[in-house]
């Protein structure tokens, strides 16, 4: 069973987002990283880049295949984990702390709010 | 074969679902790509045993008097060379000398000999085998494939698990070798061929009889430290030795030679199908060949089809590539102007529309330390 903290919001294409923080940071579900397996690459967003909710922002590489990781909210990137570069293996051991992607400042706070919560996204995974 | 036709089934796959495995669609199959992950499951055949399903690939049994002049007619390798029990790596080449497939092929007696094709073209190879065959060949040719499972032994501890599941050592094919052994159920084919550059054998029986072997088989990989492995890590495991995948690699308009097959190619033993062609290309030179590349510095990994450009100007386009898990880098095959092609030339291949750099090496990507 993967582990789907209470305290984030996630989109129905497994990436989350902590809203409690600003900039907010993103990453991939424990479940997606158990469905890619073995990530050995992550092409980072450019800090500085507006995006929309929705829009793909970067992409995250395993053996088998490249997918694309779509903004949870609007706003700007404004960080990027530079430590997955070397160690993009940190993605699979930690997705919720060690393993975040980027940090968005969001321009629309109520955009969270629509995503799911913890027991909406553990409905989804079913 | 159409995209929207079935997936064929292998009579291993209710137990493949109940080991965990995630199937996909390969060469009109529904397959385990991987069990537990494509990069442990590598690392198991690499260091310890690993075990594959492989019922997808096709087998033809074809013999009588005139079956080893028919097959040195439409073969690359010369067959005539092989003793009973001995295989040899071959291709069945088009008029043009393109590749239609790459096979193994055993003499099992004097006068029968045993392929093993690839799953993708076993309707195209039996097409053309029989296209090729006349009255006169005094040849009988069998489709084995539809009732004959087939499964990988790979690794370091190959040797201990045939000898765990088979009673003795003695068993074990050696290399290019095969031992045929009659059952109740029919036939079985222990072959010592594989495809990840480890030792081990591929072993082909009747269907009924796969399930049984396959749970007896993974009890001992198991107890050997290794454990059951998916397609997945078959590719990267062959893309470390720089082996060709029909399909990605291998084309009916790239020849063997192009392809860096030279070896299996034997231009001297008499005429066989596309051998004008090889020759007329060996004559006025290749127009492009086969190249090994690996990423030099921080990239995503290379996959099939990514444009390869040499001195800023697109070459070439990726055939196989991935990111190799005993290396740790990104690797792959194209097929690149001889200019371009040499060890140590500088490629960029394009992700993305990012150009990340690249260096022509040798094969095979992988060596054992």
């Amino acid at each position: 069973m993967s582990n789907v903290p209470d305290n984030l919001r996630y989109r129905d294409s497994h990436e989350w987002i902590d809203p409690m923080q600003n900039p907010s940071p993103v990453g991939i579900t424990d479940h997606a990283q158990a469905e890619l397996t073995d990530v050995v690459f992550v092409d980072p967003p450019k800090i500085g880049t507006q995006v929309s909710a929705g829009q793909q922002v970067c992409v995250i590489e395993s053996v088998k295949a490249a997918s694309d990781i779509y903004a949870p909210v609007s706003g700007e990137i404004v960080e990027v984990n530079e430590t997955l570069s070397n160690d993009p293996g940190l993605l699979n051991r930690d997705p919720y702390l060690g393993g975040w992607i980027f940090k968005i400042k969001p321009s629309n706070p109520a955009e969270a709010d629509a995503l799911m919560n913890a027991e909406a996204y553990r409905k989804h995974i079913g | 074969m159409s995209d929207s036709s079935p997936l064929r089934r292998t009579p291993l796959h209710s137990v493949h679902v109940e080991m965990g495995a995630r199937m996909v669609p390969f060469a009109g199959w529904d397959m385990p790509v991987q069990y537990t992950g494509i990069v442990e499951e590598h690392k198991a055949v690499r260091q310890s045993v690993g075990v594959f399903d492989i019922s997808h690939m096709g087998q033809f049994i074809v013999s009588g008097k005139g079956a080893e002049a028919f097959l040195n007619r439409v073969l690359t390798n010369n067959i005539a060379e092989l003793q009973p029990g001995q295989g040899q790596y071959t291709l069945l080449l088009n008029e043009r000398g393109g590749v239609i497939d790459d096979l193994i092929a055993y003499r099992t007696s004097e006068r029968e000999f045993f392929l093993v094709v690839n799953a993708s073209r076993i309707d195209a190879d039996w097409a053309h085998l029989e296209s090729q065959l006349t009255k006169d060949d005094d040849v009988m040719m069998a489709n084995a494939s539809d009732f004959t499972a087939g499964l990988a032994i790979q690794g370091p501890k190959a040797r201990e698990v045939a000898a765990a599941v088979f009673g003795n050592a003695g068993s074990f094919p050696e290399h290019n070798t095969i031992l045929v052994t009659m059952t109740d159920n029919g036939p079985m084919w222990l072959c010592g061929t594989g495809y990840t550059g480890e030792e081990g054998f591929e072993f082909f029986m009747p269907a009924e009889t796969a399930a049984d072997w396959l749970s007896k088989i993974v009890d001992a990989v198991k107890a050997a430290g290794g454990m059951p492995c998916g397609l997945g890590a078959r590719d990267t495991l062959r893309l470390e030795m720089g082996y060709p995948l029909n399909g990605n690699d291998l084309f009916e308009d790239r020849t063997p030679l192009q392809a860096g097959l030279g070896f299996f190619v034997d231009l001297e033993k008499g005429d066989f199908t596309g051998r004008d062609a090889l020759v007329a290309q060996k004559a006025a030179g290749l127009p492009d060949k086969l190249a090994a590349f690996r990423m030099t510095g921080t990239a995503p990994p290379p996959r099939p089809h990514y444009p390869v450009a040499y001195d800023g100007q697109i070459v070439g386009e990726v055939c196989s590539g991935t990111q190799s898990p005993s290396l740790s880098n990104g690797i792959g095959m194209a097929y690149l102007p001889l200019s371009a092609s040499a060890i140590g030339t500088t490629l960029e291949i394009e992700i993305r529309g990012r150009r990340f750099p690249a260096e022509v090496v040798k094969k095979p990507f992988y060596r054992k330390a």
